[in-house]
């Protein structure tokens, strides 16, 4: 059991590794402007600017920002950048697990509500809430409630949640409707209320359905977070810091990788916080489906 | 019976989405809400007619990228499953990868990408929605395959059918519906991911640097068009692959 | 005709499993068996006594710890490639997306067969099953008798000169069971070929069975082979005292195996 485990890591560095190699590799044989048929560029550029070497991109980020005095070394930026987006979108994901899961409820109470609401959820999905994110901005900067000023990263929460809701929204109602006729006919069977179904039945039998999807809701909060960043032009997190950073990608191209390293960091660190989450839900989570 | 469910079905969407629009419209008016917060529903209307035919070629020029990344980014993401099902190596080999590609976002690699392909080109933008496709179709394939009933398993053994044999009679078939999820996962990131890469940069004549340009410029009722225009191509999208999907499924015979 | 003109010969077979926590289960020792060409042989005991892992290891669905197996003469792999055997399981194993008559051609398709011979074959045996109306359902359109039935011409498909079954009436009500295996002694009458069924219940394998061989767990090995000679089987037989007689003997059999439990638990007296 453990040296499969082991086993499986060990091929998984090397997955990593050989897409290193093969980036390198691609590099040292093909032609400086890529292979083009016709006008278009079927295979990538392998100047410099467009791959930098594997060891420029690591090498970099113990450099400076920039040529500034006070500059602070690369890594740490990176990872300050990394911090603000991961709490943002920590925020997001709270506010739609918690919209996704009262969504669930009343279409499970109502089957009129889940006919009226589902098909929209699922068209939700299809509307691009982040092209709206210019939109979403000059709302923000209209709305004074007393002390209360509404500040551009709400937004990107506002956002991030919208992205994280659908999965948690659907999942969570397949897993409050996943008790078979016989649970239910028993509960009946003790006079039990609606809530006290819900309590002792429905919400714990929706925890294996709920698991996945609290996973891709994280995963999907945090693109939401960094794509809003980037259409509102919040700066101080790692979407506007790409996109500063690929404004000097001519001058140097392997600073361009480090907010991207750093995009990557939050996605798996969010991925792991909600599989530490399930990993109290335990005694719950026996037959767990794939969202 | 069967009338009032399908009168639930059909009628109670449609009604909800008629009340919405028209509590919408009566709130705009009521409260004379300026458009740059909220522009009435018949605004918006009013400006997708009027800017019709620019609305089609913008979305035309995202949907094709859409299109394509749909298309090499499932086919690939089918075949890469074949072989990580076959060679379990492979499928360990990629495991992290995948994972990463899952949780990142990958249209933070859209300048990485115009830099390799030219940002002159929409090459990079289809490569991106091609990313955002192949990770739902390569995990919901892969999990397809690896359905089979151990009795069908055992029944291919018995048979001494070859691998090549075991795919296309059994696992294959067995994974269609999976694959078609996938397929519809896909489909709609798709349109999402070549969408929100024009906001990184390239040519400017799609759907996503309309919508920005617009907003840009203080004219929130045409940007609003714009994103009508982006909800219905998201939802062409959906519902073509849907349709395929309750097709295969139906001529299929039942599960 | 030799007097090695066995289907089957098992001698001193061993099968030990590894569990994941490193320990090993025992689960066949030594066992050791003929079955004759034509003959009809049950496989009988309590849960974990080795029945089914027996018969997959004859079907070389699993390898054998030791011992050796023959099929016709061959080593079981050899008469795996040659397609020597039929096979049915508890579960029918129809695959979902197929007709009926595309299951029943499944073995047949795979080994090559022309398209018109398929269509021949599939023919004979939908009408042996009496299911020619369900030729173009699907499996989720039968009933699970239907299902299994679909199964058992599959496994007659290329006229296979040994079945294999696996407990295939297990999951049915005792009514579809006593028709399907009135319906199974007419087609092994029918193509003469010999069989190694696998069950736990006592009555099933006395109708249908020339001997009953009585197996036991940890470690799974036979306990007692019981012959049986009917000169007939029919409806007729279920109420015959020989049969009771049969019955009789397999279940004290069974019940003087299990020294270590009170009574042998998943074994059927109905």
């Amino acid at each position: 059991m453990r040296t499969a485990r082991a086993q499986s890591i060990l091929w998984g560095v090397v997955g990593v590794l050989g897409v290193a190699a093969l980036w390198e590799l691609y590099k040292a044989v093909a032609p400086d402007e890529g292979v083009t048929v016709g006008s278009i560029t079927v295979l990538p550029r392998t100047t410099d600017i467009a791959m930098p070497h594997i060891w420029d991109m690591v090498t970099r980020l113990f450099d400076p920002v920039t040529r500034a005095a006070d500059a602070d070394v690369l890594w740490w930026a990176v990872l300050q950048a990394a911090a603000f987006s991961l709490g943002i979108a920590a925020l997001g994901w709270v506010l739609g697990v918690i919209s996704g899961m009262l969504l669930a409820l009343l279409m499970q109470r109502w089957l009129t509500a889940e006919s009226a609401v589902l098909p929209w959820v699922v068209l939700s999905q299809t509307v691009p809430l982040i092209a709206i994110a210019p939109l979403v901005k000059r709302w923000g900067t209209n709305i004074h409630v007393g002390s209360f000023q509404w500040e551009n990263w709400m937004s990107v929460a506002v956002i991030a949640s919208y992205l994280a809701f659908f999965p948690v929204a659907v999942s969570a109602l397949r897993g409050l409707k996943s008790p078979p006729q016989a649970d239910t006919d028993l509960f009946h069977a003790y006079a039990a209320g609606w809530w006290t179904t819900l309590i002792r039945l429905r919400l714990p039998a929706s925890v294996p359905y709920l698991m996945p999807a609290l996973k891709l809701a994280a995963a999907n909060a945090v693109v939401g977070t960094v794509v809003a960043e980037v259409s509102i032009g919040l700066g101080g997190g790692i979407g506007r810091m790409i996109i500063e950073f690929a404004a000097t990608a001519s001058g140097d191209p392997a600073k361009t990788w480090a907010p991207i390293f750093g995009a990557v960091l939050i996605g798996l660190l969010s991925a792991g916080l909600v599989a530490l989450l399930g990993r109290g839900l335990g005694r719950f989570r026996r037959g767990e489906v794939p969202a | 019976m069967r009338g009032s469910t399908t009168a639930r079905t059909m009628l109670a969407p449609v009604a909800l989405g008629v009340v919405a629009i028209a509590l919408w419209q009566l709130l705009v008016v009521a409260f004379e809400v300026k458009p740059f917060l909220v522009p009435s529903p018949s605004g918006i209307a009013g400006a997708f007619t009027e800017s019709f035919s620019h609305i089609v070629d913008a979305a035309k020029v995202t949907g094709l990228n859409a299109l394509i990344g749909l298309v090499v980014g499932g086919l690939t993401g089918i075949l890469v499953a074949i072989f990580a099902n076959a060679l379990r190596v492979l499928s360990q080999m990629l495991a992290p990868l995948v994972a990463a590609l899952a949780v990142i976002p990958i249209v933070a690699l859209a300048p990485v990408f115009y830099a390799m392909f030219g940002a002159a080109a929409h090459t990079g933008r289809q490569i991106i929605a091609a990313i955002a496709v192949f990770v739902p179709m390569y995990l919901n394939t892969l999990n397809g395959l690896r359905q089979v009933e151990p009795v069908h398993r055992d029944l291919m053994r018995s048979y001494a059918a070859t691998a090549e044999q075991a795919n296309r009679l059994l696992l294959l078939p067995g994974a269609v519906p999976y694959v078609l999820n996938g397929l519809k996962i896909g489909s709609s990131l798709a349109v999402i991911s070549a969408l929100i890469a024009e906001y990184f940069g390239g040519p400017a004549n799609g759907l996503g640097k309309a919508i920005t340009s617009a907003a840009a410029g203080s004219n929130y009722t045409g940007a609003w068009a714009y994103v009508l225009g982006a909800v219905l191509l998201g939802a062409l999208f959906y519902g073509v692959t849907a349709g395929i999907e309750a097709w295969a499924l139906r001529r299929r015979g039942g599960s | 005709m030799s007097a090695t003109r066995a289907a089957v010969t098992i001698q001193g077979v061993d099968k030990v499993f590894r569990t994941r926590k490193g320990g090993e289960v025992h689960a066949l020792s030594d066992v050791s068996l003929e079955v004759a060409a034509g003959e009809f042989v049950s496989l009988i005991g309590p849960s974990g006594c080795g029945k089914s892992t027996l018969m997959r290891l004859v079907a070389d669905l699993d390898p054998a710890t030791g011992g050796e197996i023959t099929v016709f003469g061959k080593t079981v792999e050899q008469a795996r490639k040659d397609q020597d055997y039929g096979i049915a399981f508890q579960q029918a194993g129809l695959l979902p997306w197929r007709t009926v008559r595309a299951n029943i051609e499944l073995p047949l398709e795979i080994h090559g067969v022309d398209a018109r011979a398929r269509k021949e074959r599939s023919d004979e045996l939908l009408a042996l099953i009496g299911l020619e109306d369900f030729a173009d359902h699907h499996p989720d359109q039968l009933s699970g008798g239907m299902k299994q039935r679909v199964a058992i011409a599959r496994s007659m498909a290329e006229r296979p000169r040994l079945l294999l079954m696996d407990e295939p009436f297990g999951a049915l009500d005792e009514m579809t069971r006593e028709h399907m295996q009135n319906e199974l002694v007419a087609l092994c009458q029918e193509t003469g070929a010999a069989v190694i069924f696998v069950t736990h219940s006592i009555p099933e394998a006395v109708f249908l069975s020339d001997r009953v061989v009585v197996m036991s767990p940890r470690p799974g090995r036979i306990t007692d082979i019981i012959d049986l000679s009917f000169s007939s089987r029919d409806e007729d037989l279920r109420e015959d005292a020989a049969f009771y007689k049969g019955v009789t003997a397999v279940r004290s059999a069974l019940h003087g195996g299990a020294d270590a439990s009170p009574g042998p638990r998943g074994v059927e007296n109905r």
